[in-house]
């Protein structure tokens, strides 16, 4: 092909494909009059919004998205990220101001924030199409000066357009959801393991839903939205869907996110003896457990320990100091203490049925053994659960020594009583009983914990799932999970000693038998 | 001089080849699944025992039709008649060159050690492998629906310690081949279907 014909071919391709993707959607909001104006604030914007989509803000405002709270209906425990306890920055509340840069509405910096002004919902930080951002620190608003990402980095942000951005409104993209979801805990890909902005942008290899390669699934393709309520959630998941896919227009109460909704329980089609017995393993394994060979394959490492035991030691001239690995990685910060990242890491596996329960503020620990900050439930073999891979993280962190609890600390928020600045703990636990209202003897250790993330993106194709040996051979992976029995794995050894020995003693037997015929054929010969 | 005697049909000896190369890859691949050698991969192995029990099935199936249509399955009715003879005869005839106390004819193939070892095959260790490979085939499926003191393991000891018992009957069987009045003399009649007799 001439390059004057590829060129004529792109630019059909383009005159194609430009208007079809305008038109996806009904209306573009860059000629929308209520947005050829400057704005003053998000306010000010999602007010404009609001104009034509009066119910959005409604819809957002019964979300998690929007409370951070969240009542487990399986275990009554009350859970969300305004109260939730976790092993990487702990707890959110006196930090709030930093921790809101992740929460779809402006300015919730305290416990005085109002959570019925429609103007504070945050319509920008799931609809932006580019140059928008919310800095850690200014309480979930975008810059509207130029701004220090953090007081004394030397690194600024310009402020947003906001104009601009309302006027390029669009759905949903992996890029949108990963500006929070993937920098959960603190940078990119600290929490999850499975979430981090290498799915920005996928290799086939990595995620094959949403590789452009592949499909270009977008993170709403799964995890579908129905009046801003977004389906599939880590801490009230659905680990077992033993049912025949969704049809489209079906009316369901499923939760579409998970692998089953499309592809059904009995999955594989390949060749007929393979795929019924592969097929025959979804009783037992989750999808994930097979074709998610390993987490954090992306190039972007994950956190699997944080030792915050350590904070505080400064270097020779009395500054906190950043100590990285040999790919450029903080293993060390005198702020947050000691880190191990891992990359492309074999999960752990678990017996899951969904049920998830989690160490409350108030929960009584035994600081004697390792705390689990949260438990995955589910029995063997039962019919709701299935073996599921997992991220354990473990942590050593902040907890109070009379009351026998967690602790949370004030890190984030630039003032005399937080960690980051004065490395004070006994300050910083201060604050944070004061913000949490938890009761604080004022005597604090540091325990051991563990966490577990479920792992369910970084789906890998089908040429990469494991192999049977992975499980199926003496080093099998599933060694630590129990009430299962596998062949290759497991072996009768007294059966074995027992058949090889009298198999033995058969072949030794003949051999005799033979060798004296052999012996008394030459005698008689011989006479 | 040496008479002969048409012994095995055509049928037999397909069977009997076919079986015999069935039941060893059978033997070999189910040692890799189980775990006891590493020639074959697990998916391999698992594939090549299934198909050889696939077709091991369907020529049982025929087998057993072919045995009650011919009559032949008359052949396997256990005798003690001579039992003792025979034995004395492995035990010790057969070193001082002593002839076989048993004649072979068309009606009556097997001596009498021969009929309850392949009676045993037939009733004990056939069957034992039948049910166990076919709950382990469609264990998947049969799960849900079996007592809870049944599970996976009990139906994989079962088809193992069945296993070890084909492994033995076949060490036996195939040096007792080596017995006739030459040692190839048997194998040659399991290939032609014409046993030579002194």
């Amino acid at each position: 092909m001439t390059i004057l014909r590829r060129g004529s071919a792109w630019l059909l391709y383009l005159a194609l494909l430009v208007p079809v993707s305008l038109l996806a959607a009904t209306a573009d909001h860059s000629q929308f009059k209520a947005l050829q104006r400057p704005f003053a604030s998000g306010e000010d914007v999602t007010r404009a919004c609001l104009r034509c989509h009066t119910e959005a803000a409604k819809q957002v405002m019964a979300t998690r998205h929007w409370t951070w709270d969240y009542t487990n209906p399986d275990t009554g425990q009350r859970l969300g990220k305004k109260t939730m306890l976790n092993g990487f920055c702990i707890g959110d509340r006196s930090n709030e101001a930093f921790c809101q840069s992740c929460h779809v509405g402006y300015g919730w910096k305290d416990a005085s924030f109002d959570f019925s002004d429609e103007s504070k919902v945050d319509c920008l930080a799931c609809h932006n199409t580019g140059n928008y951002v919310k800095l850690a620190g200014l309480a979930g608003h975008p810059p509207l000066v130029r701004t220090e990402t953090s007081p004394g980095s030397g690194k600024f942000a310009e402020p947003v357009d906001l104009a601009a951005v309302a006027r390029n409104i669009g759905v949903t993209s992996r890029r949108t959801c990963g500006t929070c979801h993937y920098y959960g805990g603190g940078g990119d890909g600290v929490k999850h393991g499975d979430l981090d902005s290498s799915l920005n942008d996928p290799p086939r290899s990595l995620d094959i839903h949403m590789s452009s390669d592949g499909p270009d699934f977008s993170c709403s393709t799964c995890h579908v939205a129905d009046q801003h309520k977004i389906a599939g959630s880590r801490i009230s998941v659905t680990a077992a869907d033993p049912h025949a896919p969704i049809l489209r227009g079906e009316r369901s109460a499923r939760n579409p996110s998970t692998c089953q909704s499309c592809h059904g329980e009995r999955p594989h089609k390949a060749s007929v003896v393979h795929a019924s017995r592969l097929n025959d393993h979804t009783r037992t394994l989750a999808c994930q457990t097979c074709h998610i060979p390993t987490f954090a394959r992306g190039g972007v490492p994950t956190k699997m320990a944080w030792d915050w035991s350590t904070v505080g030691r400064l270097d020779s001239e009395g500054k906190p100091f950043l100590t990285r690995n040999a790919k450029g990685h903080v293993i060390y910060d005198s702020r947050k203490g000691d880190f191990v990242l891992g990359e492309d890491v074999v999960p752990n596996y678990v017996w899951f049925d969904g049920t998830v329960t989690y160490v409350q503020p108030d929960t009584r620990i035994d600081p004697s053994s390792r705390v689990p900050i949260n438990v995955f439930h589910g029995t063997a073999g039962a019919a709701n659960a299935r073996i599921w891979p997992v991220k354990t993280f473990h942590s050593r962190q902040p907890y109070d020594r009379v009351h026998m609890t967690l602790l949370v600390p004030h890190t984030a928020i630039p003032d005399d009583t937080a960690l980051w600045y004065n490395f004070d703990w006994a300050k910083a636990l201060q604050a944070g009983a004061d913000a949490t209202g938890a009761p604080y003897s004022g005597q604090y250790g540091f325990v051991d914990t563990s966490m577990l993330w479920p792992i369910t993106h970084m789906v890998a194709p089908k040429e990469q799932a494991l192999d049977c040996a992975q499980c199926h051979s003496s080093q099998s992976r599933l060694a630590a999970v129990p009430g299962i029995w596998l062949p290759g794995k497991e072996r009768n050894s007294l059966l074995d000693t027992l058949g090889f020995s009298l198999a033995g003693l058969a072949l030794l037997g003949v051999l005799v038998h033979g060798l004296l015929r052999i012996v008394a054929h030459q005698r008689r010969r011989r006479y | 001089m040496t008479e002969r005697l048409y012994l095995f049909t055509r049928f037999e000896r397909f069977w009997h080849w076919s079986q015999a190369a069935l039941i060893i890859t059978l033997l070999f691949s189910g040692f890799a699944i189980h775990g006891s050698h590493a020639l074959l991969d697990f998916r391999t192995a698992v594939e090549v025992h299934e198909m050889a029990a696939w077709l091991l099935i369907a020529l049982w199936i025929f087998a057993i039709f072919w045995h009650f249509t011919t009559g032949q399955w008359k052949q396997y009715i256990p005798t003690l008649t001579n039992i003792q003879r025979v034995t004395l005869y492995y035990a010790h005839g057969i070193f001082t060159g002593a002839p076989h106390p048993y004649k072979v004819t068309r009606k009556r193939k097997h001596n009498p050690l021969q009929r309850i070892a392949y009676l045993g095959v037939l009733v004990l260790i056939n069957p034992l492998i039948w049910v166990s490979g076919l709950f382990y085939l469609f264990w998947g499926r049969l799960e849900a629906h079996v007592p809870d003191w049944l599970g996976l393991e009990q139906v994989a000891t079962v088809h193992t310690f069945a296993a070890f018992l084909m492994l033995i009957f076949l060490i036996v069987h195939v040096y007792l081949t080596t017995t006739g009045h030459t040692p190839l003399a048997h194998i040659r009649a399991m290939i032609t279907g014409w046993e030579g007799r002194d």
